[in-house]
């Protein structure tokens, strides 16, 4: 076996800097910041302590909208800054590095601290902790110690491990994951495959990405054990090519364990051969469906196919393929290494181990959080999230991306589980977890996933091409005030034919923001259609463009901003607008700070 | 693979079939008639009108028939309520983006969404909204693409992908706008199209037509005359199609035996020499520099004097005959039928070889 290089701990232990370089610390500007730190260390002197890898490449921690993140370990005592920029370096240096007080107004505050503390860290761990372009430094932590142990097991029991565990597909469908490794070890047909769903296509999602981003050897690992398991001598990753920095990190992290003897040939002296490759996507949404996947791996068009049969029986190249979520994968080393029993405590009954999210929209704070399935919707939003920023009211939460629905604040103490989200008209989907306050028009929201999906539509079936065209153009008119009567049940009638008509999960679900938006929120659709009224505020052919004298504060806001010189306003006295002059810009009703311009 | 038999009930009828049958063909072999669409037999199964779904107990969605395998036990309905009503939906939503202008069009009368609409009494004008305005495509000489009454069935580019193998054709766009084509949406010429004409033949509308009999007459205006192909010893089948005793045009005779409705260029669109000109209609004979008419009983006598003289002086095998791949199989039976009896000899041979 390879003698693992011990890094400088002592070294370490003295002086530690990590920078966000994910995805979202990068477009913050981290690279910059990384260089200015190691310049200004350098010709600061502070040359015997510090060297290059103590300036560690960490993937993401998940609080995107606080980046650039840096951590500054001295002494072993760990300070995290947030909003870092180049400007800020110097003194981060001066006062902390050299002198030994924080730079206490840039620390990251409560709120970093309870995004970190409220969930249940077992994916996400390591992610941000280790070096994911260092396999060392996987291996340290306890890195293909679940391979080894896989490899000294029979297949049978590799597979009997995890399904005694209860993980089901994180993809989406939650299919458990040993059932459907050992249908495809009882198929007929060799070679087998194994591919890991690297696609990530709902809007605002980025689980996979900062897994893949923050540590692919366990993503890597997942696979092997898989591969083992069914009996996989190939395994593909399929990643969207607009996750550059993902991409990188997986090739090198394929090359490294290859290297080490943990892909190729013979791996572990177990006779077991197995290699990976990388197939860039152009990024369909549809291509993250499995069919389109595969035949989007095999060359053709990413266009489903008809299911039955299923890939396990007949997939990439006709071949029997399991096809993983990154997230699944990532979670099966962890299984292996520290037992099903450990796993199957955290959860429920029918949903074990935790579920990463991507918590976005109208909520405080936003980025990834990983919890234990079965937590309630409540926990995540205020304990986690924070609320709605500016303290508004929160209305709903979108999960599932465009397969899903709304699930209204009436439900908020509904635990989140697959099938608790199923019984509501939603889904647990691959993670996207959108929230919404009062300022979101709910016919508008329906309207903005069915354009997602009318576009993304891959045009293979009747239903799902003009089917959801139709719903959408049907949506656009209703928040553009041509609604009519009738059109809810319009609306009602042809989703349900579009759900069950359709051939792939697409069209299957992308109905569903449509159905759920009308069963808890039918009160918008109306008000939107009998009385020409968007509640929210949000849909502007609704809007009047007068001001409500008895709510104006007369602060002339909306004076300064109109470019039409449409409104009057002098001090003391309600602003007026002249609605001749008024050319519908609506800046004003932005502008407002009470909303006044209805 | 020996497959099982298998027990199904279709309609509350007992079936049995073929493990890993699909529910159409065990269907179809009952007797028990699903409408399909985007089907058709000589391609793989693709499952993308659902004109064909049927209800599944147990199962929350319609499955379609044509590629989802009859399993043990299945009980299927193919026209319950929610099946009719599916049915009655996808016709409606078809012409929700369709220019519904069968009066002008070449394929009235011999159109599949036409009977639909027909059939199911819909004309889709509740829907509104966006319809297709692409322009006709005419630069190809034998073929005419109208996009906006495709329905996007994909069996054209199935059949020019699958049996044809050309490559000429496939799905263009995303969503609402996905429609075949050509790579960038260039024209079909020699570099990259076989001029078979098969896309025209699978098409269920009249999307893809055959360009050289526009606007001569349609389905009910033709006596359909069922004939050999006159070019290669395959011997295809096809309809000509006839009007006013003129060949308008050839279309596909699917029970075809040798060739399932499958033709070539030469046998689809290599029909000019019927009504040619300059075709030669009566015998010739040469005499010194110049042929000049003569009548048959001329001509042959001619070739019999000939032939029995040289047989005479020179023995039967100083003669033999060749004949056409072009000929039938009762051409050459009877050629060769000739050579034996008359010329006494076996010379006897056919230029067609695989
Ligand atoms: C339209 C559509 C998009 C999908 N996108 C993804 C995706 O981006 N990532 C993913 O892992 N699964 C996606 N899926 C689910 C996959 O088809 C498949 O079920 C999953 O990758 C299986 O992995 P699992 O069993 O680990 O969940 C998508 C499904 C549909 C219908
Ligand atoms: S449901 Fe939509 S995405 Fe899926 S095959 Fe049909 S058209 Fe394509
Ligand atoms: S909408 Fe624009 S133009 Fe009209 S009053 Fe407001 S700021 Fe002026
Ligand atoms: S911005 Fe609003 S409150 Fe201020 S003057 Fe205009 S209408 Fe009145
Ligand atoms: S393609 Fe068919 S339905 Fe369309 S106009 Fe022509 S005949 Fe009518
Ligand atoms: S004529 Fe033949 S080769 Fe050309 S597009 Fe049609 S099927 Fe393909
Ligand atoms: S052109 Fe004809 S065969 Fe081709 S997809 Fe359209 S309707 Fe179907
Ligand atoms: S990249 Fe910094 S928290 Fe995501
Ligand atoms: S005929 Fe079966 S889906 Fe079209």
């Amino acid at each position: 076996m390879a003698v693992t290089k011990t890094r400088p701990k002592t070294e370490l232990k003295k002086l530690l800097i990590k920078v966000c370089v994910g995805t979202g610390g990068l477009a913050a500007g981290s690279q910059a910041v990384l260089d200015k730190f190691s310049r200004q260390l350098k010709s600061g002197g502070i040359k015997a302590e510090i060297t290059k890898k103590c300036t560690q490449r960490t993937g993401c921690r998940g609080f995107c909208a606080k980046d650039v993140l840096v951590d500054v370990i001295r002494n072993g005592k760990k300070s995290t800054y947030q909003f870092v920029d180049t400007d800020k370096v110097s003194r981060i240096i001066k006062e902390h590095i050299i002198g030994g007080t924080p730079v206490k107004e840039w620390l990251a505050g409560p709120e970093y601290e309870a995004f970190h503390s409220k969930g249940t860290k077992v994916l996400l761990k390591q992610c941000g902790e280790i070096d994911p372009e260092d396999i060392e430094s996987y291996i340290e932590t306890g890195g293909y110690k679940a391979t080894k142990k896989a490899l000294k097991m029979k297949p049978e029991q590799v597979i009997d491990l995890i399904k005694k565990s209860g993980l089901r597909g994180r993809g989406g469908a939650g299919f458990p994951t040993g059932q459907k490794w050992e249908l495809c070890s009882n198929a007929e047909g060799s070679p087998k495959y194994i591919i890991c769903n690297a696609d990530e296509g709902d809007p605002g999602a980025f689980m996979d990405r900062s897994i893949i981003e923050g540590n692919p050897h366990s993503v890597l690992e997942g696979m092997i054990i898989g591969a083992y398991a069914f009996g996989a001598s190939r395994g593909y990753v399929y990643i969207r090519a607009e996750y550059p920095v993902a991409i990188t990190r997986l090739k090198l992290a394929i090359k490294e364990a290859e290297k080490k003897g943990f892909l190729g040939n013979n791996i572990g002296k177990s006779k077991f051969d197995f290699d990976i490759r990388i197939k860039e996507g152009a990024g369909a949404f549809v291509c993250g469906e499995e069919t389109a996947l595969i035949a989007s791996i095999e060359g053709a068009r990413g266009m489903p196919r008809s299911k039955p049969p299923f890939p396990v029986y007949q997939g990439l190249w006709g071949k029997p393929t399991v096809v993983n979520n990154v997230e699944t994968l990532a979670t099966v080393p962890l299984i292996v290494f520290k037992g099903p029993k450990w796993f199957s405590s955290i959860g429920t009954k029918t949903s074990k181990g935790t579920k990463v999210f991507a918590l976005t929209g109208k909520i405080k704070n936003t980025g990834l959080i990983e919890v234990p399935m079965g937590i309630t919707l409540k926990e995540i939003i205020y304990d986690i999230g924070g609320g709605c920023p500016g303290n508004r009211k929160f209305k709903a939460v979108q999960t599932g991306g465009p397969s899903g629905g709304c699930i209204p604040a009436s439900h908020i103490d509904m635990p989140v589980d697959y099938e608790s989200l199923q019984e509501i008209g939603s889904m647990m989907g691959s993670g996207g977890m959108v929230v919404m306050d009062d300022t979101t028009c709910m016919v508008d929201m329906a309207r903005f996933f069915l354009d997602f999906a009318q576009n993304e539509s891959c045009g293979k079936c009747l239903p799902c091409r003009v089917g959801n065209k139709r719903l959408y153009e049907r949506l656009k008119d209703i928040t553009e005030g041509k609604g009519r009567e009738g059109d809810i049940e319009f609306l009602l009638s042809l989703a349900e034919d579009i759900k069950i008509s359709s051939l792939c999960g697409l069209g299957q679900t992308s109905p569903n923001p449509v159905l759920s938006t009308i069963k808890y929120f039918r009160d918008e659709y109306d008000a939107h259609i009998r009385e020409h009224r968007c509640p929210a505020g949000v849909c502007e052919a609704f809007r009047k463009y007068i001001v409500n004298a008895e709510i104006c504060k007369m602060c002339g806001k909306c004076f300064k901003e109109c470019p039409s010189g449409a409104i009057t306003w002098k001090r003391k006295q309600p602003a007026f607008i002249d609605r001749d002059k008024c050319v519908k810009c609506g800046n004003c009703y932005e502008v407002c700070p009470f909303h006044a311009i209805l | 693979m020996s497959k099982g038999k298998i027990k199904i009930k279709i309609n509350g009828k007992k079936i049995s079939c073929s493990e890993g049958d699909t529910i159409l063909n065990a269907a179809n072999r009952a007797g028990i008639k699903i409408p399909t669409l985007c089907h058709d037999y000589r391609l793989e199964p693709y499952g993308s009108c659902r004109f064909c779904s049927v209800e599944i107990k147990g199962m929350a969605r319609l499955l379609p028939a044509c590629t989802t395998p009859a399993a043990d036990n299945m009980d299927i309905s193919t026209d319950s309520e929610t099946v009719q009503r599916i049915r009655t939906r996808l016709v409606s939503l078809m012409l929700s983006n369709h220019p519904n202008d069968c009066m002008r069009c070449e394929a009235d009368g011999d159109c599949s969404l036409q009977d639909l609409a027909y059939e199911y009494n819909v004309d889709g004008s509740e829907y509104g909204g966006e319809r297709w305005d692409l322009p006709i495509r005419q630069a190809n000489p034998f073929i005419t693409y109208e996009p906006n009454k495709c329905i996007v069935c994909g069996r054209c580019v199935r059949i020019c992908n699958e049996v044809v193998m050309a490559g000429t054709i496939d799905f263009t766009g995303r969503g609402f706008n996905t429609v075949p084509d050509t790579a960038f949406r260039t024209a079909r010429t020699l570099s990259n199209c076989e001029f078979c004409g098969q896309c025209v033949s699978t098409c269920p509308t009249g999307a893809l037509t055959d360009k050289k009999g526009r606007g001569k007459g349609r389905a009910k205006d033709f006596k359909k005359v069922r004939t050999t192909c006159g070019y290669c010893g395959t011997g295809c089948n096809f309809f000509l199609n006839v009007k006013d005793n003129k060949v308008v045009k050839v279309t596909s005779d699917y029970n075809g035996p040798v060739n399932h409705g499958n033709l070539c260029i030469k046998g689809r669109y290599g029909y000019d020499f019927i009504h040619s000109p300059d075709r030669i209609t009566k015998p010739l004979i040469k005499k010194g520099k110049k042929f000049v008419e003569a009548s048959w009983d001329e001509a042959l006598g001619l070739v019999a004097k000939k032939f029995s003289e040289i047989l005479k002086k020179h023995g039967p095998d100083s003669c033999g005959a060749f004949s056409s791949s072009r000929c039938t199989n009762e051409e050459n039976f009877l050629l060769a039928k000739f050579v034996r009896t008359v010329f006494k000899t076996n010379n006897v041979d056919n230029c067609a070889r695989v």
